[in-house]
């Protein structure tokens, strides 16, 4: 049995806006280091909302969550801001790059932040992760003049800075043409199967979700089932 | 933690908004620039016209006032718990106008640390005599050297030289007014008549003008023997002994001290001239309340602008929430911001405040009252700057604080999710 990353306990969620709904009833499912999982489901079934709350953002819900075995109910915003910076890397469905940086530094701050490194190296770690995603003469580029296919990797590289535990994304191809979508796939594909990542995807994309190791399938703020996929791809 | 990474987050944020960065920064200027500059005009006018007054009114003038005798010799006879009289028609008594042991108050003078300097003084009241009219006037009898130093005298003398009064005798230096009320030149010849009618001729050596038309008007200055010799009065007659402190604010208590030590009256300077200190109150309390005024509104320049920032940058906040950034790394970020926007432009606003009381002070301002002064009056002080700086990084510390703070609170949910 290979060491859990990520364990979501009787998770629910409702929002009182105007009426009180229940979006995320008894969510119970965990991941391993290593899983290549995605989460599929009409639109509407609590997807973001559950990844919102898995990623630590989100911290208005019932049930527990454990990252790395370690409890997130009690801790303070500053602490999972840690949590988030250290363990977890977002990619979002639109890239969320900060315009008034360049490439190279969107990608460098998560790890200024995080401050293991010196700026030197965590120069040096970004230009590796951008040349891993075959972007790296971008590096100087501002935000504005790269492609939307592109904008998602630089996201992707960014996620990947510090090495986290886990990525998280939401529809991150959901906004790319199916070439760009493919490319994005094939980074993730490749991050799980040559660099052991744990990744964590929500998608409405079937195909894509077809290719992951595992799906996760909701409806209505439930878990519907959850299947290994054969690996086939 | 991180203090190199939240200043360049900051600057790009700024470098982004340059434009709205610099209107902010502008404003800030702007009210520091006439923060500065009105303090500085103002203290440098209040300065100069309580110089006016203060700088020639000595912190302490010892004298005896022609009064009463406090003891009278009813009341020393028949004083008693169960009597008690009143007295009406009291004259003064024969009492003398000179002070009582000169010689011996100036050799204490001397000593105390306190003292500055002194100056004795005979003040007589006279006629001059012009043709068939006489004007009351009032000869001060002073020692030119001692008075020049301790209350600038030299420096009020427009036309002749002050050093002849004390080299020649029977001579006298005029006020700008009594000469031209008396139509005399220097090197004219003028009658006065003393309060005993003794008729003295005395040598005009100078005009001197102190900036007061009134005084002008009346007043007139000789050596302190030439008025000995008018009064017909010994050489250790003097009437007034004028002491300059080191510490002005220490005339009220010393002049109680020498009242009672020399048994003389004594007035301090504060309450001769209480007026003036009103004054110089109200007029630096009107400089610093508009300057702080400016600020304010610079502030609140300052308030807007960030809070337009925070709302179109939104997703970056999101974003570096997102990424690990805390609420409080968000609310540094937007402080750092503010406070740049002060420091910058309050820097400029102390360099433009500078120059712009240095352009004051070339300007030139020539008044028959005032020989002494040639542009408008400006006080450097250095205080002014510090208050400045200090005041334009509180204000926009203060102006970017509730910003801030609404950005550090803004969810990250409810932005990603709103696309
Ligand atoms: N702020 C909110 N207030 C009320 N209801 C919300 C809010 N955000 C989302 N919802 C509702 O929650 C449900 C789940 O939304 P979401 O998690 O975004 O679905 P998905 O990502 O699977 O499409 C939807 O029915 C949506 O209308
Ligand atoms: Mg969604």
């Amino acid at each position: 049995m290979s060491e859990i990353i990520l364990e979501a306990k009787n998770i629910c969620k409702d929002f009182h806006d105007p009426v009180t709904i229940r979006v995320l009833n008894n969510i119970n499912f965990s991941i391993n280091k290593g899983d290549f999982v995605s989460i599929t489901g009409k639109s509407g079934c609590g997807k973001s909302t559950l990844l919102y709350i898995l990623s630590t953002m989100d911290t208005d819900y019932e049930g527990e969550l454990l990252i790395d075995n370690v409890s997130m109910n009690e801790k303070k915003e500053a602490q999972l801001a840690k949590v988030r910076n250290e363990k977890i890397g977002f990619v979002f469905q639109f890239h969320y790059l900060l315009n008034e940086f360049s490439v190279l530094r969107n990608v460098m701050l998560p790890g200024l932040k995080l401050g293991k490194y010196s700026e030197k190296e965590v120069e040096a770690r970004a230009m590796d992760k951008l040349k891993m995603l075959d972007i790296g003469h971008l590096a100087q580029k501002s935000v504005n003049q790269i492609s939307g296919g592109e904008k998602q990797r630089v996201a992707i590289a960014r996620a990947l800075i510090n090495d986290p535990h886990i990525i998280m994304g939401d529809e991150p191809t959901g906004n790319l043409d199916k070439k760009n979508s493919e490319i994005v796939f094939d980074i993730f594909k490749k991050l799980a199967e040559e660099f052991n990542q744990t990744l964590l995807i929500v998608t409405h994309d079937q195909n894509f979700a077809d290719r992951t190791h595992r799906t996760i399938e909701m409806e209505d703020g439930r878990i519907l089932n959850s299947k290994a996929n054969a690996f086939n791809s | 933690m991180n203090v190199k990474l939240i200043f360049s987050i900051a600057k790009s944020l700024l470098l982004a908004r340059w434009k709205q960065t610099l209107v902010a920064a502008i404003g800030v200027t702007f009210s520091i620039t006439m923060f500065i500059t009105l303090l500085s005009f103002m203290t440098g006018l209040n300065d100069l016209l309580d110089g006016l007054i203060l700088n020639r009114t000595p912190h302490i003038r010892l004298y005896n006032e022609i009064k009463p005798n406090v003891n009278q010799p009813l009341n020393l006879a028949t004083n008693t718990e169960y009597q008690h009289n009143f007295i009406s028609s009291i004259k003064s008594g024969n009492s003398r106008q000179e002070i009582y042991n000169y010689a011996a108050i100036t050799e204490v003078l001397k000593k105390d640390e306190r003292v500055l300097g002194y100056s004795p003084k005979i003040i007589a009241q006279v006629f001059f005599n012009d043709g068939a009219i006489d004007i009351t006037g009032i000869v001060n009898g002073i020692n030119i050297e001692d008075e020049s130093k301790l209350f600038h005298f030299n420096e009020y003398i427009t036309a002749g030289n002050a050093s002849d009064v004390e080299k020649l005798s029977n001579s006298i230096v005029l006020g700008k007014g009594l000469a031209d009320k008396l139509l005399v030149n220097i090197g004219d010849v003028i009658q006065l008549t003393t309060s005993k009618g003794e008729r003295f001729p005395l040598k005009v050596v100078g005009y001197f003008q102190s900036g007061l038309q009134e005084f002008d008007k009346t007043q007139s200055y000789a050596s302190i023997a030439t008025v000995q010799k008018l009064l017909g009065k010994p050489s250790n007659y003097v009437t007034d002994l004028q002491v300059k402190l080191k510490d002005i604010k220490a005339a009220p208590a010393v002049t109680k001290e020498y009242a009672r030590l020399f048994n003389t009256d004594a007035e301090d300077i504060q309450t001769a001239n209480s007026q003036f200190e009103t004054g110089t109150f109200v007029r630096t309390l009107i400089s610093y309340a508009v300057g702080i005024t400016l600020l304010v509104v610079a502030g609140f320049g300052i308030y807007n602008i960030l809070n337009m920032m925070i709302y179109e940058k939104m997703d970056t906040i999101a974003i570096l929430k997102a990424t690990g950034f805390a609420g409080k790394d968000v609310k540094r970020i937007f402080i750092v911001i503010a406070l740049s926007i002060g420091f910058f432009g309050g820097m400029a606003g102390l360099l433009f405040g500078f120059g712009l009381s240095s352009i004051i002070d070339q300007i030139p301002f020539n008044t028959a009252a005032l020989p002494t002064i040639k542009t408008y009056p400006i006080n450097y002080n250095p205080m002014f700057y510090l208050i400045g700086s200090v005041f334009s990084l509180i204000t926009t510390y203060f102006a970017g604080w509730f910003p801030a703070c609404k950005a550090s609170k803004i969810d990250p949910v409810i932005i990603i999710r709103g696309k």
